[in-house]
């Protein structure tokens, strides 16, 4: 409520300020025929700008001090050896009471005698904090507001300095998103850090054996976290899931970019693209339900032991989802490929599928490389498909047809719903965040780098 | 000279041979080459066909549920209550509303189930033997809540009978729909031989009847009564997400893009951002989840859960896909839009604002609906900042418990009545992709319908726009 109050005011001030902005940039050009630099948009937005400033700041300093200083004035009304008498959730408590009682809700059981005395002033003061600091605030606008009216003449820059201030905004914009990679390298560094306080490096990168135990056991025992299993279950999966995406992603591309009639292409290419946009949580549904029981029988009929949730059942639909993804990168990179190229081996005689093997793909492999690696490394951090259906077992072996576990599905077993990063058992989620992240920009740095190489080849 | 013309004429010919007796071969490669292009095709499209023919199938039985009809009696000897309180003149606000939930305690401590059990005998045929236990198992847990909640509205209902819609239980569900084989064992069952005889006499009398399941988009996720759960909650978890993500990501990534394509100095710096960038887009979503725990829930100390934690995150995560379609689109304008704005004496800021920036509107728009379709269904950057806690609740404000749709889909499906929540849970997935396609069909229409407006050339709003 206060809050809509204050806003109100804040935007009335804002409206007045640019009006007169408006009004008074405009009345030198009558008077006397000095053109105006700016037009009056600019003196308005400058205005306001003046005005927004130092009334946000005023309201920004009682947000952050304003509840210590309501906390003290009604610690200050209930008398010295009642609060001495207190402990701090009594006093806490005591506090809220006083609170409802001023906020005319009331409170249930005997009123101290102090209580009724101490919610009425404690409901002045609030109001009269609330008017002061609207107050303040609408002074210190006022006052800036003032200050800057004085300065507005034809020749002041008013059109420069709001643009300054764009562009500054513009800028501090753009450097979240380094702040992102700088939140995200530091976050995952620092507490990567603390847990090679608990366990060696040596253990996690070179251990062999996954075997976290809980923090409720034996103290200083905190199991085993070896990062070689999941990290060949992790490869396994994305081998089979690459296995599966870049033949029909390919020939997908192929076909639809070297002979499907444009009318098929225009159908076909958007609905070859629908996967792309379905939830992986969706694929995750659909692996263990319908995709691993048709494994496990079809294994049944020629006698191979597949598990219903093992790595070949999250590779597949991981291959199934990776599809479009090869398939319209691809596709983009063939049709980048000169035509001079493709006619060159027409002239000669060769047949088409000659002129896609011999010519084309050669000339576009570096290309398709860079996209496929850019798969691979979509395939390494995927995360909801292998948490259904890959099996968690993170057991160190090379059979695909069993369950496997992945680093991902680590991190999500390890930190989900843990917040009390204290012990290794949840710190190692960032270590092994940590590799996720090396791995994927890696690959990403490498993937980017080889297409970009392959655009400038061709431009 | 005779000599050579047939030689090289010879050699011609036997080249000509060759050539034709090579051609059946080339040609099979050819076609054999095409129809794995062909077959590429058809094996991708039939994944996709695969895909929603099997969540249709499961999930669209979901949509019809089981209900009792049931004349519920309030009966005086079973329900022992004092009156509902009366306001009293001077009675503070606390001290009504104890005195309220006192009486609702009371009312809550009495035993609604003997009302469940007398209402469902009364629809049994009048010698059906049945223990009070097995009756119970046919109708839904929640059944007692709904009828006490009834009465808490209506005191006055004491003595009177009303006929009431309750849901069937998912086990009398999974009955009906044959969900679960009918020949299997009594020990393999869910209910007794006596509920699943009385659930077929009540199919057969018109008690039990299946009809529309609003409970899935009206309730909030349940435990002790399944057929009960819906996606309230999560819906709205996810649409307070969605509304964090719209105010934050939009602006930020539009002049992020708009600064690194149109101000930025070419420089070292901004390669590095542009690589940057790039990265991030590429960056797994799980490690985002992992920045979301570490800094805004265990340095920034944000509550867990809430909705306004994940907004932030898939903020974080959506502004790439914005940043990078805006720099495209802003790339795409023509240089001579810009020329001419500068030509007319505007700045560069006026050139970007009013000139280039409501060209790129369709595009950047469509960018934005994409990118929130992606981050309504990711999953697993929630996991880890607690979304996936059970909330029996809608979320009132950003800040309060709740989970998200996706979250919803992975809590269901590891739910043990498999039989009844396969279902539910295809019918979550239906419910989650009829958005996406809803948000995608939006960004379709609105892109093909602003840039037809931009190619008929401005109308009165930007044609009296001026520096």
């Amino acid at each position: 409520m206060n809050s809509f109050i204050i806003a109100g005011l804040l935007l009335v001030l804002l409206g007045v300020a640019y009006q007169i902005g408006w009004t008074k940039s405009r009345g030198p050009v009558t008077t006397n025929g000095v053109k105006v630099h700016s037009r009056p948009q600019y003196h308005g937005s400058l205005l306001a700008i003046w005005t927004l400033v130092p009334a946000v700041i005023v309201l920004g300093l009682w947000a952050y001090f304003g509840g210590d200083i309501t906390r003290s004035f009604t610690v200050a009304q209930i008398p010295t050896d009642v609060v001495t008498s207190l402990d701090q959730m009594g006093l806490n408590g005591a506090i809220q009471r006083i609170q409802q009682i001023a906020s005319g809700y009331g409170v249930t059981g005997e009123l101290a005698p102090y209580e009724q005395a101490a919610g009425d002033s404690l409901r002045s003061f609030q109001l009269l904090t609330f008017l002061c600091v609207i107050a303040a605030a609408a002074a210190a606008g006022i006052g800036a507001l003032l200050y800057a009216r004085s300065r507005i003449t034809p020749c002041l820059r008013a059109r420069n300095m709001v643009e300054q201030v764009v562009t500054v905004l513009l800028l501090a914009c753009s450097a979240i998103a380094i702040l992102t990679t700088v939140g995200i390298v530091a976050s995952l560094v620092t507490e990567a850090y603390r847990f090679f306080t608990f366990i060696s490096p040596l253990d996690f990168f070179f251990g062999t054996v996954w075997n976290p135990k809980f923090s409720s056991t034996v103290a200083g025992d905190y199991g085993q976290y070896g990062l070689l299993p999941l990290l060949t279950g992790t490869l396994m999966i994305s081998i089979i899931a690459m296995l599966v995406a870049v033949p029909v992603g390919l020939m997908a591309a192929i076909y639809l970019s070297q002979y499907a009639p444009r009318k098929v292409r225009a159908v076909v290419k958007p609905v070859i693209e629908i996967p792309a946009g379905i939830p992986t949580i969706v694929y995750g549904f659909f692996a263990p339900v319908t995709v691993g029981p048709f494994l496990r029988d079809v294994g049944g009929l020629v006698g191979l032991p597949i598990s219903a949730t093992s790595a070949l059942t999250a590779g597949i639909v991981m291959g199934i989802m990776i599809i479009p993804f090869i398939s319209s990168l691809s596709d983009d990179i063939l049709n980048q490929v000169p035509l001079a190229l493709r006619d060159g081996a027409f002239g000669p005689g060769a047949t088409q599928s000659e002129t896609i093997r011999n010519v084309l793909l050669p000339a576009a492999l570096p290309g398709i490389v860079g996209a496929f690696l850019l798969a691979v490394s979509r395939a390494i951090g995927e995360t909801m498909i292998v948490v259904l259906a890959a099996g968690n077992s993170p057991v160190l072996r090379g059979n695909p047809l069993e369950p496997v576990s992945t680093i991902t599905v680590s991190i999500v077993n390890q930190l989900t719903g843990d917040t009390d990063f204290a012990g290794p058992q949840s710190l190692v989620g960032f270590a092994l965040g940590l590799t996720l992240f090396v791995m994927t920009l890696c690959l990403n740095v490498f993937a980017l780098y080889i297409v970009r190489r392959f655009r400038e080849q061709y431009e | 000279m005779t000599d050579i013309i047939p030689t090289g004429h010879r050699a011609t010919l036997e080249r000509a041979k060759l050539i034709r007796a090579g051609l059946g071969r080339r040609h099979l490669q050819e076609r054999l080459f095409k129809g794995f292009g062909m077959a590429a095709i058809a094996l991708a499209l039939g994944f996709v066909a695969l895909l929603f023919a099997d969540v249709l199938t499961k999930g669209l039985p979901a949509f019809t549920q089981s209900n009792l009809r049931l004349s519920v009696t309030y009966d005086p000897e079973v329900i022992g209550v004092d009156p509902a309180p009366v306001r009293a003149a001077g009675q503070s606000d606390a001290d009504f509303r104890a005195a309220n939930l006192k009486w609702q305690r009371d009312v809550a401590l009495l035993n609604w189930n003997k009302v469940v059990e007398a209402s469902l005998r009364a629809a049994a045929p009048a010698d059906y033997e049945i223990d009070s236990r097995q009756i119970l198992t046919i109708a839904e847990t929640n059944a007692r809540h709904q009828i006490r909640d009834l009465f808490v509205a209506d005191p006055s209902l004491l003595g009177k009978t009303v006929t009431v819609d309750v849901l069937a239980s998912a086990n009398a569900d999974n009955w009906i729909k044959g969900n679960i084989d009918r020949e299997l064992g009594d020990a393999q069952q869910q209910l007794s031989p006596a509920a699943r005889g009385l659930i077929d006499q009540f199919k057969a009398n018109g008690t039990i009847s299946s009809g529309f399941s609003r409970s899935i988009f009206t309730n909030v996720d349940s435990r002790a009564a399944p057929a009960a759960a819906g996606l309230a909650g999560a819906f709205m978890g996810s649409f307070y997400m969605m509304l964090v993500v719209i105010i934050l990501a939009v602006p930020i990534g539009v002049a992020s893009a708009i600064y690194l394509e149109e101000f930025a100095p070419k420089s070292r710096l901004t390669d590095l951002i542009e690589v940057n960038i790039n990265n991030l887009a590429a960056v797994p979503s799980i490690v985002f989840g992992l920045l979301g725990a570490a800094v805004f829930i265990n340095y920034l100390h944000l509550p867990l859960s809430a909705p306004l934690v994940g907004g932030l995150v898939l903020t974080l995560m959506t502004l790439p896909t914005i940043i990078i379609a805006t720099r495209g689109a802003l790339q795409g304008v023509s240089p001579a839009l810009r020329q001419a704005a500068l030509g007319m004496g505007a700045s560069r800021t006026q050139m970007v604002f009013h000139h280039v920036l409501p060209v790129t509107f369709p595009s950047i728009l469509t960018a934005t609906i994409i990118g929130v379709a992606q981050a309504l269904g990711e999953t697993a950057p929630l996991l880890l900042i607690g979304m996936n806690a059970f909330v029996a609740s809608v979320p009132a404000t950003p800040l309060d418990q709740a989970t998200a749709l996706p979250v919803q889909i992975y809590l269901w499906q590891a739910n043990e009545n498999r039989n009844f929540f396969e279902a539910r849970t295809s019918a979550a997935i239906l419910v989650l992709l009829g958005f996406m396609i809803l948000l995608n069909a939006i960004a379709i229409f609105l892109r093909t319908r602003l840039e037809k407006r931009i190619r008929e050339g401005p109308r009165n709003g930007h044609a009296r726009r001026q520096g």
